[in-house]
């Protein structure tokens, strides 16, 4: 697996970003830079600030501080976002209507496609190909609320598959997802990776992705700690993450700044989850 | 079929026949949200529109347009902006709607009688004026709905994911409001200001009672709707009652023949549904297998009554808890 090629150029970038909820600073100091191809895992424990992190690089959640980049367009003026895929944390398939595991797959092909204009050919090769990626072919026509948690997962993978996105952000895309399916994500993703897509994914399990990794950044108190290699096993995670746990490569001023546990940013609920 | 001679009822047909039509091609959209009472809440503040139209002497569904909209507009605002609360306004906004409009009604000295005839629908006091501007604002609510059904249902679905896709997230949210606005506010002279939003929802749930995809319920429910419109509507003009309570009393009716046929067909397809290997636990092509020890009066086939579902490259007969595939000269336990 290449590792980052310094010259390649910048997909998604976020400089001196912060990011203040409901009144409390979330994230600080934010330096992040994504380059063309990379593969980068996104680590952390609960509540460190991974899902705001993803949310803000596609402009879900606005920055107080810093700027955000994709393709090199400040997120205000990027309009081309028919080269991003996202699949966002826990999200549901359902609704309060039926809808087919075939329709909402096809949803993620709405950015390639104009105003009142009917899928083509290639949009619905697309759309079967997405559907077949992630296992779902046989239930292309239930309704998602038949399938289990898993399964729903994995149509939302494919919904984010189906636009053949150039960046592809997924945040812990398979909680849920069982041993063998998360073997066929991998391989799905290894195939974009050949192909050139940059990917970021948000994960608390590597498992079968593991060797795809060309970089691991693990955020902590809504900071990064650590940006660099993939890190050789979960055990050295953890130093980064768990401040009890010195880690001889952590220095002072990462230490210091950090409040220490019961942070008091865990007291306040998500409050994300909006009805 | 006397009752068609007169014009009045053809007129009020037409009416009924785009309102049955609009009404649940908006409220598809809003079960979509779980928004199910957001109509009855835009019906509410039309109340106020109407008395205006009563009080200034312009025509009522036009100023309950105006109304309607605007309310339905402070709705989706309070609805983006008030996590917490946002419900206690919204109630407080549709109170404040339906008193607004009884006081105004008083003050332009017309009586409850006639407010009613916009609560609960009336055949006899409409005008062709209200008739076209009915016929042309649901036709348009239809063309947009149906239209961006792409859309529309990719923001009502997942609203984070659609932004992400680069929709204008806003906009179709908004969108949506006016759509339900505009339907309430021409809906007023067939179902009625406070039962309009039975037609928006009743015929969706109904719907889904036998549908599995989102396109095929909304065109279901537009159909069922059309249907609950005129037959109620006709009814109405033959018994002489408000056309509100016969046409949301026959879309309910319709629910409930359509609710055990859904139930039905549901466990039908349960339990036809192939099952896979990892249902089975262990796969045909296991090296051990079990053999059904009993011996087998018939043999398994198309038809010997027994439920024959896929598994794998074979059939499965399933009978008292068990599943039997044909092995040979046997049967195996699957
Ligand atoms: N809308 C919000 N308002 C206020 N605080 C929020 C909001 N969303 C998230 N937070 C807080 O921000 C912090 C980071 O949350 P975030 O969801 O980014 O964590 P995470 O690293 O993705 O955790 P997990 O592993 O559980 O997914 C948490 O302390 C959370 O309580
Ligand atoms: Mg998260
Ligand atoms: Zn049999
Ligand atoms: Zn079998
Ligand atoms: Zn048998
Ligand atoms: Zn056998």
């Amino acid at each position: 697996m290449p590792l980052t090629d310094e010259n390649a150029p910048v997909v998604a970038q976020i400089v001196d970003g912060a990011v203040t909820l409901g009144g409390r600073p979330i994230l600080r100091g934010i330096d992040l830079t994504v380059r063309q191809g990379e593969f980068v895992t996104l680590l952390g424990g609960n509540g460190s600030g991974k899902s705001t992190l993803v949310r803000t690089l596609m402009g879900l959640v606005p920055t107080t501080r810093g700027e955000v980049r994709l393709f090199g367009s400040p997120l205000t003026r990027f309009k081309d976002w028919k080269r991003v895929g996202f699949v966002p944390q826990r999200a549901s398939a359902t609704s309060g209507v039926p809808a087919s595991v075939w329709e909402v797959v096809a949803s993620g092909r709405l950015s390639r496609r104009g105003l009142l204009r009917p899928l083509r050919g290639k949009d619905k090769d697309a759309i079967a190909d997405a559907i077949a990626a992630v296992g779902l072919s046989e239930r292309v026509g239930d309704g998602c609320s038949t399938l289990s948690g898993g399964q729903q997962q994995r149509a939302l993978i494919a919904r984010a598959l189906a636009g053949e996105p150039d960046l592809f952000v997924l945040d812990e895309p398979t909680a849920g997802v069982d041993h063998a399916s998360q073997q066929a994500f991998a391989e799905t993703l290894a195939e974009l990776v050949r192909r050139g897509v940059t990917t970021v994914l948000v994960a608390h399990e590597l498992g079968p992705v593991a060797p795809l990794i060309d970089r691991t950044v693990v955020m902590r108190d809504g900071r990064i700690a650590y940006d660099g290699p993939p890190l050789a096993s979960f055990q050295d995670i953890e130093g980064w993450t768990d401040r009890g746990h010195h880690h001889p490569g952590l220095t002072e001023a990462a230490v210091d700044h950090a409040p220490n546990v019961g942070s008091p940013f865990d007291a306040t609920t998500d409050g994300r989850q909006q009805g | 079929m006397s009752i068609l001679a007169y014009d009045f009822v053809l007129l009020g047909l037409l009416g009924a026949l785009f309102t049955g039509l609009a009404a649940p091609a908006v409220g598809t959209y809003l079960v979509q949200r779980r928004l199910a009472l957001m109509g009855d809440g835009i019906g509410h503040i039309a109340v106020t529109g109407v008395a205006l139209g009563l009080l200034t002497g312009a025509a009522p569904i036009l100023t309950a347009v105006v109304v309607a909209i605007l309310g339905a507009i402070l709705i989706e605002v309070i609805r983006e902006k008030g996590r917490t609360g946002g419900d206690v306004a919204l109630a407080m906004l549709f109170y404040g709607g339906i008193a607004g409009g009884v006081l105004l009604t008083g003050l332009a000295g017309q009586s409850a009688a006639k407010l009613n005839s916009y609560l609960f629908g009336s055949i006899t006091t409409l005008t062709t004026a209200d008739v076209w501007t009915t016929v042309v604002l649901a036709g348009v609510v239809v063309l947009v709905a149906v239209g961006l059904s792409p859309q529309l249902f990719a923001v009502a679905q997942d609203q984070e994911f659609a932004q992400v896709a680069g929709l204008p997230v806003r906009f179709y949210n908004v969108l949506v409001a006016v759509m339900a606005a505009v339907t309430v506010a021409v809906a007023m002279r067939t179902v009625g200001l406070l039962l309009v939003s039975a037609l928006m929802v009743v015929p969706v749930a109904t719907a889904q009672q036998v549908t599995r995809g989102f396109r095929t319920t909304l065109v279901a429910a537009m159909g069922i709707g059309t249907v609950a419109a005129a037959g109620g509507f006709l009814v109405s003009a033959y018994i002489d009652v408000a056309p509100g309570a016969t046409i949301v009393l026959l879309a309910l009716a319709g629910f409930t023949l359509a609710w055990p046929v859904g139930a039905g067909l549901r466990r039908r397809q349960r339990l036809r549904a192939p099952f896979t290997a990892a249902a089975a636990g262990h796969g045909p092509h296991d090296d051990g297998h079990t053999v059904v020890p009993e011996d087998h009066e018939h043999r398994h086939g198309d038809d010997c009554g027994h439920l024959a579902v896929p598994h794998e490259d074979h059939v499965d007969y399933v009978h008292d808890g068990h599943r039997h595939a044909q092995h040979g000269s046997h049967y195996d336990e699957h």
